[in-house]
């Protein structure tokens, strides 16, 4: 089987003591685009963070494994090198690091000293990945994030996606704050990273990013687990029909954390 | 009270220096005068700093280091420095407390431009050097120090733009400090007369280590007159044995305006001051400041802008990193006189701590005395922020990579200020060298 495999065993995570999930189990293989969602409060974005390890999460219990090692025995910059990505909610701003300046560095970093990416070869890849995102070229020289819109942010994580070419990729809400215009072309982006060797897990609330990037795997997440896991056909009735119908069937109340059915 | 300070640097010993060099007789004069005031002033009382136990008084006077026939006699820390793809023919290079090499273009030298050594100024251009020296910009009697530097100049350059002339090339000036205890009295001037613009960089490089004293006292004026502009850039990097007063002073009169990109990476007790007067309407000094504290050094910055013309406009702008167990004071002071209504003064001041045994404290002061103006100020002491750490970490940066990504950025505004590009990635290896 070509690509990687990231698998999340009967994973806790708390913040500051209380407990936000409580035991997901999940493994996407190379090849697999899965769609995690839910309404608000759930666990979605805590999962997303603590897989890349969010100084602010602590993993209580369970395990996280990709091709068989232990992710969480690894540093941040470890887990990067070992295949994963975290396009975040709220990337950080960088005052005085350019946007190029940080892409550059984060490529090197993935490859051995004196095989560093030519400046040239950089600056072709960097034009072209933002010619498919339809960004503005100078965007390339101001500072990481800083005073970037909503969605120029969010394009930005997605130009970063598409340069890293990571073998695990998780998309925190990637499409929050996006017009219809603006999640056609990030969606575009990540349809353009399908192949044998990427799976992706996408964190959403929203179907609709899902008119545009179809998901082999649609799992649904209520009081920081995994309750209803399906096909795509189970994204098209959770937009037809809403979460209550799930949470009729499962006697859940309450879908947020801390809750218990 | 009578304090024994100048350790055999008597009238006698200061007359037959003075002499020694065949200075003009207003040199000696103000020579010997000085020495006498600076057996009675106070000491300078930075805020917040102690400098009562620091060396100023105990030092090798005169060193007089060899000349250069060529500039590929340098060593490489210092050639780098030097731009490499651009011949910069506008340079001077003082050796311990002689210049050693010293070059101007023909086409500034037909046009009046002067940029020499002192020395060599007072030779062939007394009167105009008499008229800036220790006059409206430092006077000899402010404290100690002054009266100290006076007494005991053994260095420094003399800038001379005249009136209508733009000089595109920058000028720039290194003092290396090759004898790691001797010590240096250096004393420039930088004169832009009417409509006229200069950039002038200097470096200051010594490698003494820390149980080799030596004691630098550094006084700078420059003087931008009306509608003139001066760009005045320093990366300063004096070694960890040396004890540094530094005061470079500005003074800008109607439609004039000096901007100071300094890079203050010295590794030893420093205390930097740098104040602009701005004293004609319309005038405009911006100040903008990078410094790295390392072991256990101690600093003390004060950048400060005094508006006396009005409309006016002063900026600052500090930035420092602080790591190992080095403390350092930021001092901010944007003073509004009565009369410079309209002036803007604003400063922003933020340090950067690396470790839990470093100190930074910022200080910014607003002093306003006139109704009809507008100031702001910024200050902060804080750390990495782990969140930018753990975002770039998970791009596959190590900590360690990240957190040089994030100083970089920290420093870059001032950095990019710098006008010679070799300068300025001497600055950022500088930066480099120290952070890591």
């Amino acid at each position: 089987m070509a690509g990687s495999t990231l698998e999340i065993k009967n994973l806790h995570v708390a913040i500051e003591g209380d407990e936000i999930l409580s035991g997901v189990n999940l493994t996407i293989n190379g090849g697999e685009f899965h769609a995690v969602m839910g309404p608000n409060g759930t666990g979605k974005s805590t999962l997303a963070s603590a897989i890349m390890g969010h100084p602010k999460y602590e993993v209580t219990e369970g395990e996280v494994y990709i091709d068989g090692k232990d992710v969480l025995e690894m540093e941040v910059d470890e887990r990067a090198q070992a295949g994963l990505f975290l396009a975040m909610q709220y990337p950080s701003e960088i005052s005085g690091v350019t946007n190029s300046d940080f892409l550059r560095s984060s490529i090197n970093s993935r490859r051995e000293e004196g095989d560093e990416i030519s400046l040239m070869k950089f600056i072709k890849e960097m034009d072209d990945t933002m010619d498919v995102l339809d960004m503005d070229k100078n965007m390339a020289q101001r500072y990481l994030n800083e005073g970037f819109s909503g969605g120029e942010k969010k394009r930005n994580e997605i130009l970063q996606l598409m340069m890293l070419k990571p073998a695990i990729a998780i998309l925190d809400e990637i499409d929050s704050g996006l017009d219809i215009d603006a999640l056609k072309v990030v969606s575009k982006g990540i349809n353009q990273m399908r192949s044998e060797d990427f799976g992706c897990l996408i964190i959403t609330h929203y179907q609709r990013l899902l008119n545009y990037i179809t998901p082999d795997k649609v799992h649904v997440m209520m009081q920081g687990r995994i309750v209803k896991s399906g096909g795509p056909e189970l994204a098209q009735r959770l937009e037809e029909e809403g979460y209550d119908w799930i949470k009729q069937e499962l006697g859940i109340e309450d879908e947020t954390v801390g809750q218990q059915a | 009270m009578t304090v024994e300070i100048s350790l055999g640097y008597d009238k006698d010993y200061v007359r037959k220096f003075s002499e020694g060099l065949h200075e003009p007789e207003w040199m000696k004069t103000l020579r010997l005068d000085a020495l006498e005031q600076a057996e009675r002033l106070p000491m300078p009382k930075p805020d917040k700093t102690k400098i009562n136990r620091w060396n100023f008084t105990k030092f090798t006077h005169d060193v007089r280091g060899d000349k250069l026939d060529s500039l590929d006699e340098l060593p490489e820390q210092i050639k780098d420095f030097v731009d490499k793809d651009k011949e910069n023919q506008n340079l001077v290079i003082q050796r311990d407390q002689r210049v050693a090499y010293a070059s101007l273009s023909e086409e500034l030298k037909e046009k009046g431009v002067i940029f020499t050594d002192i020395f060599t100024a007072m030779k062939e251009n007394s009167d105009l050097v008499e008229k800036y020296y220790m006059k409206d910009g430092i006077q000899v009697d402010e404290h100690r120090l002054t009266a100290l530097h006076a007494a005991l100049m053994n260095g420094g350059v003399f800038v001379y733009v005249p009136e209508n002339l733009q000089v595109e090339e920058p000028l720039q000036a290194i003092f290396w400090q090759e004898d790691p205890e001797a010590a240096l009295f250096n004393h420039v001037i930088v004169v832009a007369d009417k409509n006229s613009s200069v950039t002038y960089v200097e470096n200051y490089l010594s490698n003494n280590k820390e149980e080799e004293e030596a004691v630098t006292n550094i006084l700078t004026e420059v003087f931008a007159h009306d509608n003139a502009k001066v760009s005045f850039g320093a990366v300063d990097t004096l070694g960890a044995g040396t004890t540094t007063y530094l005061n470079r002073r500005g003074v800008a009169d109607r439609d004039a305006t000096i901007e100071w990109a300094l890079g203050q990476m010295n590794d030893g007790f420093t205390i930097s001051e740098n104040f602009t007067y701005l004293m004609g309407e319309n005038s405009h000094g911006n100040a903008k400041t990078v410094s790295v504290g390392r072991g256990s050094q101690k600093q003390n910055f004060t950048a400060k802008i005094v508006h006396y013309g009005k409309a006016s406009e002063g900026y600052i702008l500090q930035h420092g990193v602080m790591k190992d167990a080095a403390t350092s004071i930021f001092n901010g002071i944007g003073k509004i006189e009565h009369g410079a209504s309209k002036s803007n003064a604003e400063q922003e001041s933020r340090v950067l701590m690396l470790s839990k045994d470093a100190r930074g404290d910022a200080n910014p002061i607003l002093l306003i005395d006139e109704d009809d103006v507008t100031a702001g100020h910024a200050a902060s002491v804080g750390r990495v922020d782990p969140m930018q750490l753990f975002y770039l970490m998970s791009r596959g940066m190590s900590q360690k990579e990240a957190e040089r990504l994030v100083i970089h950025g920290f420093l870059a505004p001032v950095v990019k200020q710098l006008p010679i590009e070799a300068v300025k990635e001497q600055l950022v290896q500088v930066i480099e060298r120290k952070v890591n």
